[in-house]
């Protein structure tokens, strides 16, 4: 089906797209790069090239360096396993027959089309405010001392707000590919007198791993570079800086523009190794 | 006996269903009542549920303050026009990909999601100079181009995904039948590829809608959409839980509502490939 | 017919406006807090009087920063007027970002400022922001509570007046906390009100050579009293707590002291916002007897960037927004109470505005605030709760949630202080300071 001719068109379609991404990619890139080569300081009005690596050099030294790199590790891994787990048993439940499943479908789904700067606005002030919001009344309620969690549990607490956002996204994904399985094999494995628990690890999980690995390559592109919840909820305070939200901090609360770009580099190195190593494992899980 | 067995099993079911249900739900509900009430009222203690005194003067307040709608226009005009810009350049791309595979497809495809991976705030001043540049700044095209590249790789992969499933097998028996090229993309792709098509036009508007940094950076008054206008309102002085959420609520409403109602298309085609 | 001559005449009223100047529309960054959106309300007055239209965008204070800070230094052209601090004029003024205010019309009456605060607008003498609204901190409390635990609040109170006070009023079981102070990090957060403590325990950021202080045992005092002050008699999650949170909590009651700027006194006496509308009395910030009050000083002030096309409506604008007419405007429409303080003088001369009362105790705080002397011991910077070098709000915001990490009980008070003063070493050499 190929022929030469074929290919030729098939070029063609795929240039506008492959063009646009080059340069969206290369322009600014290459322009971070310059900048990080710089002591670009706007505020000072210094705008001096080119000061080699010393502004690698400064950020990675920096005392905030590596404990962002492990905030960013954690927060992202957090999520991913709250979503991936919990949308498994969601998706599984939502799968049995129930009464009003279009109903509970639309209300699982519904935090997904929530602003990211909204949800942590409402999560921050009327469900985690140690005063006012309504985990304290909770608390009170049972008798125990609210929880203050926004400094008591912040990495938790940002977690969790985003794990809310993309609960559904994965149930989502998860539901179509248990849907997918076929109920005749289920029901052979249960007339072999398969326990749940091992149907679940024999024949369900398995099924589901290709859609697993998707939901996470898909969130982590999108969790590396989580920037409002931390920003509205912590501003990076109590150890919840992430390597983007120490990034925003150089760049524009200390308007350090060549040392911004260079954590930014930085940044795109690292994210591409965590991708690299991601897309491995659903390249493989593609080609099956 | 059997039957009994599955209508007990289906209670339980729908009762934990219902029970997790509500409780995803719970914030968004919790957060439009609370747009009903006075200040006082919304940090009562102990919290009131229904029976307050609806009110739809914290509307009044946020509106009064902000002209909503034109908010409303930017975010509407930005999502849909960088979606449809967005297609109309990941359509023909991940339909050779998916149909043309070369050897290198795969590598393309991933390169592609790679070029999300550059945080946003590390390249703001190469973009905002070069907005300044072009003299863009603040304009709907500015938004629409860097939104749709931002999703670009995420709706080619989906759409490549999907296209994929479509068998060739009945292309080419199509062929055969004698079908030009013309009828074969109108009366046999198209109409199996639109399913996908329209989920990934679904979830990159509710993407589109959603993005916070862009649009905050990139726009002063002319192209300021919803974003913009819950920053205002994000830590006010006073009391300012009814009136932050009747702002939030008049924010993710629109998209909200959209997305309820074409929930059935948007699960449809988020498979990513993901069902064998 | 009717309707004709209704367009006819719109269309003379129109003209005859422009014969006065071409209608400009102008676009005005600001803070979302309760004066501005005041002036946005009234906006039409200007609106009639000039001509001129104008755009709001309204932001709450962290993004404005960021943003007007990133269109001025990447030269953006965005806005023609941006509502900025004490603490970015005097940098880009000396930058020549912005465009002098030094002719602005005789009606608009430019000694009648508060000296403090064109001072601090000021770079050099010349005026390069209009002080919309001043304000210095001081000691809010509520009087029943005292009278109820049988004290008296000093007009001019010690640290260890506040901490007896706090002691006395604090009633956890009822959610009654003795005293509610910043704890949300952040340069005009946490640090505004440490740093202005800190001048009265005799502390400074910097000695005269631009080393970082934080060794020194008079930031360590500052930091061990805060910190025993906040986990004795605090509220729950004060390490989130900035203006906003604090403020709410005062009206409902559940602080019994607050040290804030002063124009939280409007908010906490409005009777429509505040449960102890009728109970707050007020005091001056409190001292240590060294010399300095723990008062810090700061405005919101209207600037024009250098690159505005708009510069006459602008400016226009501004003589409207920080006139005294406008504050007639104001206090016609909402009262002497609600009027932006703490700019001009003629205001503290008005015996309507002298039966505010908060009035005398707001002046007498701007007026004992000083950004060219702020400490005990020199210091080679401007600012009094902050230090007026482009560096300072990166690292001093770093260093708020040292500090702040130290009131959540994530770290001891020694922790938060040698990091800070690593954090400040860093950043200073950075700077090429040293």
């Amino acid at each position: 089906m190929a022929t030469q001719h074929s290919r030729a068109a098939a070029r063609l379609m795929n240039a506008p797209a492959v063009f646009v991404l080059l340069v969206w990619m290369l322009i600014p890139l290459c322009m971070t790069i310059y900048f990080s080569f710089m002591d670009y300081r706007p505020l000072r009005g210094v705008a001096d090239c080119c000061v080699g690596f010393q502004n690698y050099e400064r950020f990675i030294t920096s005392s905030s360096f590596l404990s962002s790199v492990a905030t960013t590790l954690i927060m992202v891994g957090g999520i991913l396993a709250i979503t991936v787990i919990g949308g498994v048993l969601l998706a599984l439940l939502l799968d049995q027959p129930i009464w009003g499943q279009g109903i509970v479908r639309i209300l699982v789904i519904a935090p997904f089309f929530v602003m990211p700067t909204v949800s942590a606005l409402v999560w921050k002030n009327m469900f985690m405010n140690p005063v006012n919001g309504l985990f304290a009344y909770l608390w009170k309620f049972f008798g125990a001392t609210p929880i203050d969690w926004l400094s008591e549990l912040p990495l938790f607490s940002i977690i969790w707000i985003v794990s809310w956002q993309w609960l559904p996204f994965a149930t989502l994904i998860l539901l179509t590919a248990v849907q997918s399985l076929s109920s005749e094999q289920l029901e052979a494995s249960e007339m072999d007198g398969a326990g749940a628990l091992s149907r679940f690890t024999y024949i369900i999980l398995p099924h589901l791993g290709r859609a697993i690995t998707v939901v996470i390559l898909i969130q982590t592109i999108f969790l590396l570079s989580i920037f409002a919840e931390i920003f509205v909820t912590t501003n990076g305070a109590f150890g919840t800086r992430t390597l983007t939200y120490l990034v925003y901090q150089r760049v524009l609360e200390s308007q350090n523009i060549g040392l911004g770009s260079a954590g930014g580099i930085l940044a795109v190195i690292l994210a591409n190794i965590v991708a690299i190593f991601l897309m491995r494992i659903v390249g493989k899980n593609l080609d099956n | 006996m059997a039957r009994a067995v599955t209508t007990q099993r289906k209670v339980i079911a729908t009762a934990a269903a219902w029970t997790i249900g509500i409780a995803i739900f719970f914030p968004i509900l919790w957060t439009v009542l609370t747009s009903f009430k006075t200040e006082a009222q919304a940090i009562a203690d102990p919290p009131v549920w229904f029976g307050f005194d609806w009110t739809l003067e914290n509307y009044e307040v946020v509106q009064e303050r902000s002209n909503y709608f034109r908010f409303l226009m930017n975010s509407v005009i930005i999502a849909v026009g960088s979606t449809v810009l967005g297609l109309l350049i990941a359509i023909p791309s991940a339909w050779s990909m998916a149909f043309v595979p070369g050897k290198r497809t795969k590598d393309v495809l991933m390169w592609m999601l790679s070029t999300k991976m550059l945080p946003a705030v590390g390249v703001l001043f190469p973009i905002v100079l070069i907005a300044r540049f072009l003299d863009l700044y603040d304009t709907h095209i500015l938004l629409i181009v860097v939104l749709m590249l931002m999703n670009l790789p995420i709706i080619i992969w989906m759409l490549y995904t999907y296209f994929k499933e479509i068998p060739v097998d009945i292309l080419e028996a199509a062929r055969m039948d004698g079908a030009s090229l013309r009828s074969e993309i109108i009366y046999v792709l198209t109409p199996m590829a639109l399913p996908g098509i329209a989920s990934t036009m679904l979830l990159n508007i509710i993407l589109a809608w959603n993005e916070a940094f862009w649009t905050l950076n990139l726009t002063t008054t002319k192209a300021a959409p919803l974003t913009a206008f819950i920053a205002s309102y994000s830590s006010p002085e006073g009391l300012f839980y009814a009136k932050l959420s009747a702002a939030s609520t008049m924010a993710i409403a629109p998209i909200l509502i959209m997305g309820w109602f074409s929930q059935k298309q948007l699960v449809r085609g988020l498979t990513f490939g993901a069902v064998k | 017919m009717t309707s004709t001559l209704r367009a006819l005449l719109g269309a003379t009223a129109l003209s005859a406006i422009g014969g006065i100047a071409a209608a400009e529309t102008l676009t005005i960054a600001t803070v979302n807090n309760g004066d501005m959106i005041r002036m946005q309300g009234l906006t039409d007055d200007f609106t009639e009087k000039t001509g001129h239209e104008v755009e709001w965008v309204t932001l709450e204070e962290n993004v404005l920063r960021q943003r007007v800070t990133t269109d001025i230094s990447t030269n953006g052209g965005q806005f023609d007027i941006m509502t900025i601090g004490m603490y970015e004029t005097p940098i880009w003024g000396k930058q020549e970002w912005l465009v002098p205010l030094d002719d602005l019309s005789e009606d608009y009456d430019v000694d009648d400022l508060l000296p403090a605060m064109a001072g601090g607008l000021s770079v050099d003498g010349t005026l390069y922001a209009a002080p919309f609204y001043g304000e210095s901190s001081m000691v809010m409390y509520r009087t029943d509570l005292m009278e109820a635990a049988g004290m008296e609040m000093p007009d001019a109170p010690t640290w260890d007046d506040i901490k007896a006070a706090a002691e006395a009023m604090t009633d956890k079981d009822n959610e009654i906390y003795g005293i509610c102070l910043r704890g949300k990090a952040g340069w005009g957060e946490n640090m505004a009100f440490l740093t202005a403590m800190s001048n009265s325990f005799g502390a400074r950021w910097f000695d005269e050579d631009w080393n970082p202080q934080f060794d020194s045992p008079e930031w360590k005092a500052t930091i061990d009293f805060y910190l025993d002050l906040m986990n004795n008699y605090g509220p729950p999650g004060a390490a989130n707590n900035g203006f906003n949170e604090n403020l709410a909590l005062f009206q409902q009651g559940k602080c019994g002291m607050w040290i804030d700027a002063t124009v939280a006194a409007s908010f906490v006496t409005n009777p429509d916002d505040s449960t102890v509308a009728d109970s707050v009395g007020f005091a001056l910030a409190p001292d240590n007897g060294l010399g300095k009050r723990g008062n810090w000083l700061w405005a919101w002030a209207l600037a024009i960037p250098a690159g505005s096309q708009k510069v006459d409506a602008a400016k226009q604008f501004i003589e409207w927004a920080t006139s005294k007419e406008y504050i007639e405007l104001v206090a016609e429409n909402e009262g002497w109470a609600n009027v932006p303080p703490g700019a001009r003088t003629s205001l503290y001369e008005n015996p309507e505005y002298q039966k505010v009362p908060f009035a005398k105790m707001t002046l007498d705080s701007i007026n004992s605030a000083d950004p060219t002397n702020p400490t005990v011991e020199p210091v080679p910077y401007i600012g009094v709760q902050f230090a007026a070098i482009p560096e300072f709000a990166g690292f001093a915001t770093q260093t708020g949630q040292e500090f702040s990490a130290a009131l959540a009980g994530q770290q001891s008070a020694e922790e938060a202080l040698a990091k800070a003063q690593d954090i400040v070493n860093e950043e200073m050499e950075a700077a090429g300071y040293k």
